[in-house]
């Protein structure tokens, strides 16, 4: 092997630096988190670290149950989405009509939509309904905002799969429930696994209407940082403290999960 | 060639076989039509054909791409709505019933393994859905995977198959349901040259030992003539002729299936008959210089009647003698345009009086681009069709 161009250096340059930019303010954060309020006002990269921080925030919050509640809301809210697109995805990428394609883009578009634009119908709706300050109704509203993405990645991932497969299991006797349990489920597993990491995160890091539907019962984690920006001011060491162990459990996620989660999202760009 | 009428469908009457009172797949009438979203119709895949395959047959659906033949499978299988008609399997008519519940297998083109399974429960999955016991998907799987002498691959991946032996999986999924009918839906399309002469006497060998109905699609001629006990010859949603490989070979009712079946192909040469002081005369259609042959015996009958008619004049690569570059009685002067050393033979292209000619020669003589070459055509052997409906002339 030769040696590198200048083009495969400055690709890489460019590569690191983009790295740098995305990953710094986790950086700048997680150390701040180790820092005393003080500290935290100076631009140190060297430093004693300290765990006041930490107990202090372990000592003035619940951290476990708003954790438990993260938990429970994202793995809640990625099942039901994923038993209401499985059908939907199926449908659509099995049987399509003439207006799968607009349907498809259609659920794409409420993504568009600004959340506050709907903020106090479904504020009302969750009243009236009982559901707020509740999980049930935080996996239900993360369950509606994460449906398109669900249905349009597992709509992607059934596409790739060759249609003579389910009708060879057809004739095998395969019914419904069995042609996606036996055959669909496996085939798309890497697919659908990618999704379900995805949704995961996406689940874990909304901010909005947990903060608006949600105070002390159901609260997740982003509940858990926002409650550290106090009309007193911000206490940047605490505040790093209790975001880094919002973002930590995910971060280690996506970083254990990194293969399956770019598999998933690039799966089907080339035939 | 003239304008083509339209194709018209073979009447039971056509068929080269004797009327069969008990046939064990039936069809009758059957049609298919794709509708648009509004429920108008858009295309006619299958136009109302009828068809009866014997138990114990194979059958073999021949024709080229989009002529229905692989609808027509889907439809006895169950994995396409019919539009019109009836599907009779074992008597029962079968319409909406379950591909499960038909007793039917079914091989596919691109084999259609499930990927995340071995071989085995590849075989076993149809049988597990079924609900049967271990012991018994073991035995079964175990006997269908020696006789295609799958045994040492049964914890493999489809993946880390040939397609050979991904072919003879498929062939293993559809032997351990036991079925009343195998269907083969192109089977061996995907697989070299060498594979599929191989594949293809592995499926003779099968239905030689089961004797159950076998219906196969292909496009390829030359698999329909190997495999089938009978032949139908499909084109554009109707059945053109259903017969024995040499029958349909001999004695083809029309233009498409003389020209359709056999390799080389059978030369067609358009032109009229034309009545001289020696007798009747074909002539073909390539102006002044055309090639001009006298007919007698069968062909002067069938062509009395015809006399200034449009025909097509056909006669097979085989009929067709070099007698050498002196002129003997009979004999119709040619040029070799393209000469293929097959091993056993050669193939040659001809031009006669600006009508092309394939024959087969001799492998001993070396023939060369431009040769001249004297021929000699049977007449006694050659076909004479009507222009016009491309029917063949037939005594009567």
């Amino acid at each position: 092997m030769g040696r590198p161009s200048l083009r495969t250096w400055v690709l890489g340059l460019l590569g690191w630096l983009a790295a740098i930019l995305l990953f710094f303010p986790i950086f700048w954060m997680t150390i701040t988190a180790f820092k005393t309020e003080q500290g935290a006002y100076q631009p140190d990269l060297f430093f004693i670290p300290t765990l006041q921080s930490f107990r202090e925030v372990f000592a003035r919050s619940r951290y476990g149950g708003f954790a438990l509640n993260s938990i429970c809301i994202s793995c809640g809210s990625t099942v039901l989405c994923f038993l209401l697109a499985i059908p939907a995805a199926y449908r659509m990428a099995f049987f399509p009509t003439r207006h799968t394609q607009s349907t498809l883009l259609w659920m794409l578009s409420t993504k568009m939509m600004p959340a506050v634009g709907v903020l106090l119908p479904v504020y009302l709706l969750f009243r009236s309904a009982g559901l707020l300050d509740s999980i049930r109704g935080l996996i239900l509203i993360d369950t509606l905002i994460n449906l398109p993405v669900c249905v349009w990645m597992t709509y992607t991932y059934f596409c790739e799969i060759p249609a003579a497969i389910l009708e060879a299991a057809r004739v095998d006797g395969a019914g419904f429930w069995s042609e996606i349990w036996h055959v669909l489920a496996p085939m798309a597993l890497p697919g659908m696994s990618s999704t379900a990491l995805l949704l995961i995160v996406l689940s874990w890091n909304e901010a909005f209407w947990s903060l608006n539907l949600t105070s002390a019962q159901a609260a997740p984690l982003t509940v858990f940082i926002a409650s550290y920006s106090s009309p007193e001011g911000l206490f940047w060491a605490k505040l790093s403290a209790a975001s880094l162990l919002a973002v930590a459990p995910i971060l280690v996620m996506g970083w254990l999960t990194q293969k399956q989660l770019v598999s998933g999202l690039t799966l089907g760009a080339i035939k | 060639m003239t304008a083509r009428t339209p194709i018209q469908p073979l009447s039971s009457a056509a068929s080269d076989s004797p009327a069969l009172a008990e046939a064990f797949v039936r069809l009758r009438n059957l049609s298919k039509t794709y509708m648009d979203e509004r429920g108008r119709p858009v295309f006619h895949a299958v136009k109302g054909i009828n068809l009866e395959i014997q138990d114990g047959e194979l059958l073999v659906l021949v024709g080229p791409s989009g002529c229905g033949k692989s609808t027509t499978l889907r439809m006895i299988a169950g994995l396409e709505k019919i539009s019109g008609g009836t599907i009779e399997i074992g008597g029962q008519i079968v319409n909406q019933v379950e591909p499960k519940d038909r007793g039917i297998a079914m091989v596919f083109q691109n084999y259609a393994l499930y990927p995340h399974m071995t071989v085995f429960d590849n075989l076993a999955f149809g049988l597990k859905l079924a609900k049967k016991e271990k012991p018994f998907i073991r035995q079964a799987v175990l006997r269908a995977a020696t006789t295609l002498g799958l045994e040492a691959l049964l914890d493999r991946k489809p993946q880390a198959l040939s397609g050979g032996q991904r072919q003879r999986v498929a062939l293993g999924r559809a032997l351990v349901r036991n079925p009343k009918v195998f269907l083969f839906d192109e089977p061996l399309s995907n697989l070299d040259a060498q594979m599929r002469v191989q594949m293809r006497a592995e499926i003779a060998r099968l239905h030689a030992s089961l004797k159950t109905t076998m219906i196969y699609v292909t496009h390829d001629q030359v698999e329909a003539m190997t495999m089938g006990d009978r032949i139908c010859v499909m084109r554009e949603g109707v059945v053109l002729q259903v017969a024995d490989p040499l029958t349909l070979y001999r004695q083809p009712q029309n233009l498409f299936v003389a020209g359709f079946i056999g390799s080389p192909p059978m030369s067609l040469l358009p032109g009229r008959i034309e009545s001289r002081d020696s007798g009747l005369v074909f002539v073909g259609d390539s102006g002044s210089g055309a090639l001009t042959l006298a007919l007698s015996g069968r062909l002067e009958r069938l062509a009395r009647g015809r006399v200034g008619g449009k025909i097509v004049f056909g006669v097979r690569p085989e009929h067709l003698r070099v007698t050498g570059e002196n002129s003997s009685p009979g004999a119709v002067g040619c040029v070799v345009e393209i000469a293929e050393p097959m091993g056993p033979e050669t193939i040659l292209y001809l031009k006669a009086g600006g009508s092309s000619l394939v024959g087969r020669a001799p492998c001993e003589q070396l023939y060369k681009k431009g040769e001249k070459l004297a021929i000699h055509i049977n007449i006694d052997k050659a076909h004479l069709f009507d222009a016009e409906s491309e029917n063949v002339l037939a005594e009567t």
